[in-house]
């Protein structure tokens, strides 16, 4: 392309100073989180070349979370109808402490780390957002699933009081969603509880959601009030409302289109134009390797 | 004031102020920052929901007349249709350059490949044709009873419009529905509104 033959541009020309600083301590952000994670400097340096953090206001004002409303602004309007607090979650299922764990008792004793992720929403556009969050294996360790757990499902609160989206049946009330036992043991894989070091908004799944940041944004159940463990695979709510256009994995794959529209590039909210999407969201080298020998167009 | 003076100074004027409406609220939404956390989707969804509003108004121009037996009334129909037309080019527009970054692969692949967009882009096709064979020149050069016949295309327009709106939603339908039910109506319309029988235009 032709802006390639350009003379190169010194950086201080066109970097405004506060802009490099804030960058570099983005950048350090990420670096911990990375260096947290034992991550290769490749997904470092994917992250820090183009994205930047989506301000906070389209963080928590353009959401999907259809138990307010089906419009992007729905959420945000509408969900002041939530009490968060206090907040109960069932575990149930193959697991050895089956009990009903107030929200602090669940995490009690962790601290919730950040971890900027993107988002990818199998519409076709993105964010990059700072979550809040604690490694879903870490809850998982403590609650101990036995040998026969498989799967692990993630149910949102059901209740047309608190959630007026769910007086029409739009989708099968309430939202499930589910993970394969690796994947969710995978460290990337957060129970998240905040955003921009606050806690998480009403609109965008308060007080805790899941976060898969390789798998497209619906897959992130929020407002969960059960955690199962299961020896079967669970029927997510999506992939029960029209099971061609939606499946269990839904990791974020641009060779594999849903049916009516495509999923190689996407629409990074606050620019105008689109860009490639990633393979498992820019993710592919810490989780390929679950998917390895799955046909990813069958397993959609 | 004659008929024909009412519709040259008075209708057609207000109908240029009327058709032009949307796109300079559009605008000043821009100006102000009003398009919320994705312009573009928004853009494309209010240039197309205005391109299809205006197609029912342009198919409400002959019920009205014979409902009010006023016929004048045909010589704003054109003006109104090629107002859906020009919203329905930007909406086309707006989806080439931003979403396909005009990619004749991309569009390509598009057209050919998902239902609702070769929908759409047929009754895009549609429009395009009837605009450029709406002047009273070519109603000439094509004979009445072939331009008719190409200008019974807008029924399909219609249809396929509203068919391209519905298939573009994820999962709630609700507005695409009341869009259907409003086209409904107003074909239905005409059933009930028979053209008269007489050959005569007198009124």
């Amino acid at each position: 392309m032709l802006i390639r033959n350009r003379p190169d541009i010194n950086s201080n020309e066109i970097t405004d100073e506060r802009l490099f600083w804030g960058r570099r301590e983005w950048l350090a952000s990420v670096g911990a989180v990375v260096a947290g994670l034992a991550l290769p400097d490749i997904a470092c340096a994917q992250a820090n070349e183009t994205d930047k953090l989506t301000p906070y206001e389209a963080v928590t004002g353009y959401n999907n979370f259809y138990e307010f409303g089906t419009d992007k602004e729905d959420p945000a309007a509408n969900a002041g109808t939530l009490r968060p607090r206090p907040w109960q979650v069932v575990v149930e299922g193959e697991v050895k402490h089956p009990a009903t764990y107030s929200f602090d008792d669940l995490f009690k004793g962790m601290k919730p780390e950040e971890r900027v992720y993107r988002m990818r929403c199998v519409e076709a556009w993105s964010m990059v957002v700072p979550w809040l969050g604690h490694p879903l294996k870490d809850v998982i360790a403590r609650l101990e699933p036995t040998s026969k757990a498989k799967y692990i499902e993630f149910t949102t609160l059901l209740d047309p009081k608190q959630m007026p989206g769910q007086r029409r049946a739009i989708l099968d009330w309430p939202y499930v969603e589910g993970l394969r036992m690796d994947e969710a043991m995978h460290p990337l894989a957060i129970l998240t509880v905040g955003v921009y070091g606050k806690p998480l908004p009403n609109q965008n799944g308060a007080p805790l959601r899941l976060t898969v940041p390789w798998k497209y944004g619906f897959k992130g159940g929020k407002s969960i009030v059960k955690i199962r463990f299961t020896e079967t695979q669970p029927m997510n709510t999506w992939q029960r409302s029209a099971p061609n256009e939606y499946g269990f994995y839904a990791n974020v794959n641009p060779a594999v289109d849903h049916p009516r529209w495509s999923q190689a590039t996407e629409r990074r909210i606050g620019e105008l134009f689109r860009r490639k999407t990633l393979m498992f969201n820019g993710y592919a080298d810490q989780v390929a390797s679950l998917y390895s020998g799955m046909d990813l167009r069958k397993n959609f | 004031m004659t008929d024909a003076q009412l519709i040259r100074r008075v209708i057609k004027p207000g109908l240029w102020v009327l058709g032009l409406a949307p796109l300079a609220y559009l605008l000043n939404r821009a100006r102000i920052g009003d398009l919320g956390f994705d312009p573009i989707r928004t853009i494309t969804h209010f240039t197309g929901r205005t391109a299809i509003t205006i197609l029912f108004i342009t198919l409400t121009v002959t019920p009205l007349r014979r409902l009010t037996g006023w016929n004048p009334l045909i010589k704003v129909r054109r003006l109104i249709g090629n107002f859906a037309f020009f919203y329905a080019l930007l909406h086309f527009l707006i989806y080439a350059v931003f979403d396909r970054e005009l990619s004749p692969v991309g569009l390509g692949e598009d057209i050919a490949k998902r239902p609702w967009i070769t929908v759409g882009f047929s009754v895009f096709l549609i429009l395009l044709t009837l605009a450029i064979t709406s002047p009273q020149s070519m109603v000439r050069r094509l004979g009445g009873k072939r331009w008719q016949a190409l200008h019974r295309l807008i029924y399909v327009a219609a249809a396929g419009a509203v068919l391209h709106f519905t298939w573009a939603q994820k999962k709630d339908i609700r507005l695409p529905l009341i869009y259907a039910a409003v086209l409904a109506v107003i074909l239905g319309s005409r059933l009930i509104l028979r053209p008269p029988r007489a050959v005569s235009g007198e009124r």
